[in-house]
Parts: C-alpha cells; structure tokens; sequence
C-alpha cells in the first residue's frame, strides 16, 4: 500500500502544462467563436466541440498516428529532432490539450458572448484597440468563464485516461499518470494501492474544485468598491 | 491616431454622412437613406423609435457599415463605400454616449472616465479626470463603482467619459431620457456649457419635445429611415399644418385669420381674425405653426374652452382676453349657448349654475378668456 509520488507529481505537471497552454490559446479562438460572423463559423465549433462525445481510444490513436513517422507532422518532427513524439511528455501534453480544448474554449467563448456589445462599443469609441478591449472590457467581465474553463480543463486532464494511454503508454516518470497507475495496480490485484490512489485523487480533484468555485463565486462579489 | 489634446483648427469641420444601408436578413424592409451636414453646435435627430435614428448614429461611429455612401469630418474620411474607406471605430475620433450609456461595470468612475485617455502620461491624465469630474459635479464619485450609482450620476459619467476625449464629432443617443426634469435641466446647462467651449457638431437624438426646445437649433426629423423635416426647432417641431376639413367639425368656432408676428422664442405667434366691416380686427395669440408673417390661416376654438366674465379678469395665464357683448343665450340640454359679440361672434358653452351666478342675459358685457393652447390651426 503504497503511493507512487511520481506518478502523481507527473499528472500535476501534464494538467499544469495543458491549463496553462490552453489558457493561452483557448482565448482566441473563443474569441473567433464568439465574435465572427463568419457563416461557416458552426463547423469550426463542432469541430472544438468534437473531444466531449468521441471516445478517448479514437482520439488518441489519431493523435497517435499524427505523431508517428507515417503522418508528415510525425515526419517532420523526427527529422527536427531524431525521435518520434509518440510515448513522449510532450507528446502527450499535445493530445491532451487537443482532449481538453472543448472544456476550455466553451466556457471562454459563452462568456465573452454574454458581455453587453454596446460595452465593447463603447470602448471601439473611447479609442481602444481590439486588443485593449479584450483585456480591458471583455476579459475581466469574463472572469468566471475563464476560471470555469480552466478548473475544468485541469480536473479533466488530471483524470484522463485513454488519451494518455494512446499517445503516452506506461513509461514511469515519462507518460504514467495517476489513472494509469490505478489501473495497473487493479490489473496487479493491489486493491489497496489502486484504493489509496484513487481516493488521494479523489480528495485532491475535490478540494482544487471546491476552490476554484469557492474564489468563482466571490468574483461575482469582487466589484471595484474601495 | 491623432493627438488627443489636439484642437479641431479655425475653421469648425462639419460632418457629412450620406448613407444608405439595409440589412438582408431583416425582412421587414427596413431602409436607411439619408443625407445629412452637421455643423458644429447641437442638431437634434428627432423621430419615431424605429425611425433609423440609432442606426444612423451607428453608421457614423463605424459600429456598423452602410452598404452605400460616404461619412467625412471636414476633410477626413471616416468612410467611403466607393473608394473602400472604413476607418475603425476606434480611430475615427467620434464620441458616442449610447442610450444605455454601457459604463464599464467593473471599473470604478474615474477609470471609466479615463478611459479613452490612455495615450496621456499619467500625470495630464489624472489632471483631465479631475477636472471633467469637477465640470459635472462628480468629484466625489470618483472613486465609487459604476454600478453603484444613481441614473442621473450614470448619465453625468457616461457624458464626461465621452468628452473628456475631446472628440471631433458629438453623438448622444437619448442622454437625458429616464431622468426627471430637474436632473435634466442641469445637465443640459453643463452639456450647453461645454458647447459653447468646444465647438464640433453634435448630433443629439431625442423624443423629448422639451428638449428639442431647450437644445436645438437644427432639428431634423427622421422617419422610415428618411429625413422628411429639417429647420429650426420652431419650424420642424410646431404643429404640422395638416388638420383637414374633416376635422373642423369639432369646433364651433372656425375663423379665417392672417398671421401678424411670431415669436420663436415664446413658442407663440399673433393672429389678427377677418372681421367685417370696419371694425379693427381681433388679435389672438397662437402657438406657434410653420409659416411666416402673413400666412393664411383658420384657427378653430371650441366652445366649451372659451370662458366667459362679467368683469376685466386680472392675474391670467391665459394670453387672450377679448371684451364683447352677450347677443342671445339658449338653453339646450343641460348646457346654455352664448352668442357673444366682440367684432366676431363667437359662441361660448356655459353650464346652467353658471349662467345663474353670473346673472348673464342677452346685451350683458362680458370678457371671453381664451389659452393660446385652446386655438387649433388648420391650412387657411
């Protein structure tokens, strides 16, 4: 009964590195889905939205592929850098941010679309950019979906599990995550180790969400008062 | 982008719009057509809500584009739908207060009026809030949250956020609706205030008659996405002469009259009454129509808004007191009928009690009061 540290340091590190990627490029395109009007623009949203109904197993063995030597991204990068992407940290920061990106863009985008239009004006006429008004206007006025999007798509990818399996494997230190672990050790019979993980996961997925909507729901209560 | 603090120059701009625009997925057929100079100084878009007023607005601040036409300040063009010109919003330098007035919820007062003054160090910053706060009375605001505020001191802030960023062209969508009559004199004194310091063209959109009157020295009225009036606020806004025949029935005084004098200022213009004879003509005081000295007219009294006394009243408001003579009284009904004669014959409603009280008979001398308000005018 013991728990493997590493494993659990590992998944902290994968949820860290895709919140924080995604934090960055979830905010244009949410954006784009909530600003465009492009006709087409529905496609593109079916598209980001394509990770929540498509079992793990189908997107990680396109990622998988994407990243082995018989897809030219796959190519390209071995050429670049003498090994292959698949059963790679990075490799799978790169599936799970592709597994995640629904989770993050679709609270971004809902709530960048709920903020009054005649505020985003309002900025255009006081001589802002469109930039400006994004970070000025738009992003704080946005602040629960952000957080929102970004609790969630850290929980989602701290318990992620077929992805994972697809793209990283089992490689201790390297690919195995904390689902993996559990899942080994129930393969092993260790049902005590599998119980004491999963409960440390339980309780830890538990209290970052009870923070994050802890701090959610005083942001509604934060105003400029002084 | 151009400086700020930077002044409009000698000679004030003006600002043209010619735009047309229809949107295709309305299917209601909504077109806007328009074309419009605006020159320095308050010009009131007056019109029926859905009459294009605020999509015009839109236009000129490039929050939304016209499918034809052209927008220009002097000689900058903030659009050209032929020459591929749309300046964006955010550099067009056209200050616009919606009717929302959409304060930045999240910010505090002063930071909603600085705003636009980011291109400022931080020093000459701090001075212009300061200062615009102080002009509209909301020093002490400064630091509240803009949603927590009364709509009168939204209304204030919206205003000095806009100015503050001394634009080159003013559009105020409704400002002041919402507001009491008291809280809107006040800022219509501080917006009349900074119009006299900052000459540019302001384009002001208002149902509010009151308004019209108080700001206006253009006034063009929009309807169906059209201009179909423009003028002096005495021109546009006084009672558009189109009372038919029909609609004189209603009076039982109908009289030819001629106009003798208007005064645009009090809202009213004279009338003098065709009499016949050689008797000196009777002279009414009227509100005020479209038309100048000499115009033909008829103006229509009803009886019943005709009061009648048996001595010189003193201490009116109503403008018309006019001396005659009882010629006959009739009883029908539960109302009695003077005939008066005073160079005209008018007749006058009275009630019985009154008829007693007043011991009226026939050849009693009489002052008939009649309010400008109780005389309608119809094409002469």
């Amino acid at each position: 009964m013991s728990i493997d540290w590493q494993t659990f340091w590992l998944t902290l590190q994968l949820a860290v590195s895709v919140s924080a990627v995604l934090l960055v490029l979830g905010l244009p395109i949410a954006y784009w889905i909530a600003f465009s009007g492009w006709r087409w623009k529905f496609l593109v949203e079916a598209v980001v939205a394509l990770p929540i109904v498509l079992p793990p197993t189908v997107l990680g063995f396109y990622v998988l592929v994407a990243l082995g030597p018989h897809s030219p991204l796959g190519r390209w990068w071995i050429m670049l850098t003498g090994h292959s992407l698949a059963f790679t940290f990075t490799g799978l920061v790169l599936g799970s941010i592709l597994y995640s990106l629904p989770f993050a863009v679709q609270p971004f985008a809902a709530s960048f679309a709920s903020v009054d239009r005649r505020l985003i004006a309002a900025s255009a006429t006081l001589g802002a950019s469109p930039l400006r008004s994004f970070f000025r206007v738009i992003a704080p006025l946005s602040i629960n979906g952000l957080i929102t999007g970004i609790a969630l798509t850290f929980a989602h990818t701290m318990g992620e599990f077929g992805v994972v399996l697809m793209v990283g494997g089992n490689i201790p230190g390297v690919t195995r995550t904390v689902s993996i672990d559990i899942y080994d050790r129930v393969q092993s019979s260790d049902y005590a180790g599998a119980n004491t993980t999963a409960l440390l996961l339980l309780v830890l997925c538990f209290v970052l969400l009870t923070i994050v909507y802890g701090l959610n729901r005083r942001a509604w209560a934060v105003g400029p008062v002084k | 982008m151009t400086n700020v603090s930077a002044h409009s120059g000698e000679n004030l701009p003006l600002l043209r719009a010619r735009v047309g625009n229809h949107h295709l997925s309305q299917n209601d057929g909504f077109h806007l057509d328009v074309e419009l100079a605006v020159p320095p100084g308050f010009t009131i878009l007056f019109g029926p809500s859905g009459a294009g007023k605020t999509s015009l607005l839109d236009c000129i601040a490039g929050l939304s584009i016209p499918n034809s036409g052209r927008i220009a300040i002097g000689e900058r063009t903030l659009f050209d739908a032929d020459g591929r010109v749309n300046v964006p919003t955010a550099e067009r330098r056209v200050g616009y207060v919606f009717q929302t007035l959409a304060l930045f919820p999240h910010l505090t007062v002063a930071q909603n009026v600085e705003y636009g003054l980011t291109i400022l160090s931080r020093s000459e910053r701090t001075t212009r809030t300061a200062a615009i706060l102080r002009a509209f009375r909301i020093s002490d605001l400064a630091r509240r949250s803009a949603r927590k505020i009364s709509g009168g001191e939204s209304q204030r802030v919206a205003l000095a956020r806009t100015l503050v960023t001394d634009p080159e062209v003013l559009l105020l969508d409704e400002p002041l609706a919402a507001l009491d009559a008291p809280t809107k004199a006040k800022i219509i004194d501080d917006l009349r205030e900074w119009n006299r310091t900052h000459r540019v063209p302001i384009l002001y959109v208002t149902h509010s008659r009151e308004e019209v009157f108080a700001l206006g020295e253009r006034v063009l009225v929009l309807d169906a996405g059209r201009i179909v009036a423009e003028g002096t606020p005495h021109e546009v806004m006084s009672a558009p002469m189109q009372e038919t025949v029909a609609q004189l029935a209603g009076f039982e005084n109908v009289f030819d009259a001629v106009v003798d004098a208007v005064h645009p200022e009090r809202g009213t213009m004279a009338c003098h009454l065709e009499t016949l004879g050689n008797v000196p003509p009777v002279v009414l005081e009227t509100p005020l129509v479209r038309g100048g000295i000499g115009t033909p007219l008829r103006i229509g009294i009803r009886a019943g808004d005709i009061l009648l006394a048996t001595s010189p009243p003193v201490g009116l408001s109503a403008r018309n007191v006019i001396p005659g003579r009882i010629v006959s009284l009739a009883q029908r009904d539960v109302i009695v009928v003077a005939r008066v004669n005073c160079r005209v014959e008018m007749e006058v409603h009275l009630t019985l009690a009154a008829r007693d009280s007043l011991e009226l008979a026939a050849g009693k001398e009489v002052w008939l009061v009649i309010k400008t308000h109780s005389c309608h005018l119809m094409q002469g």
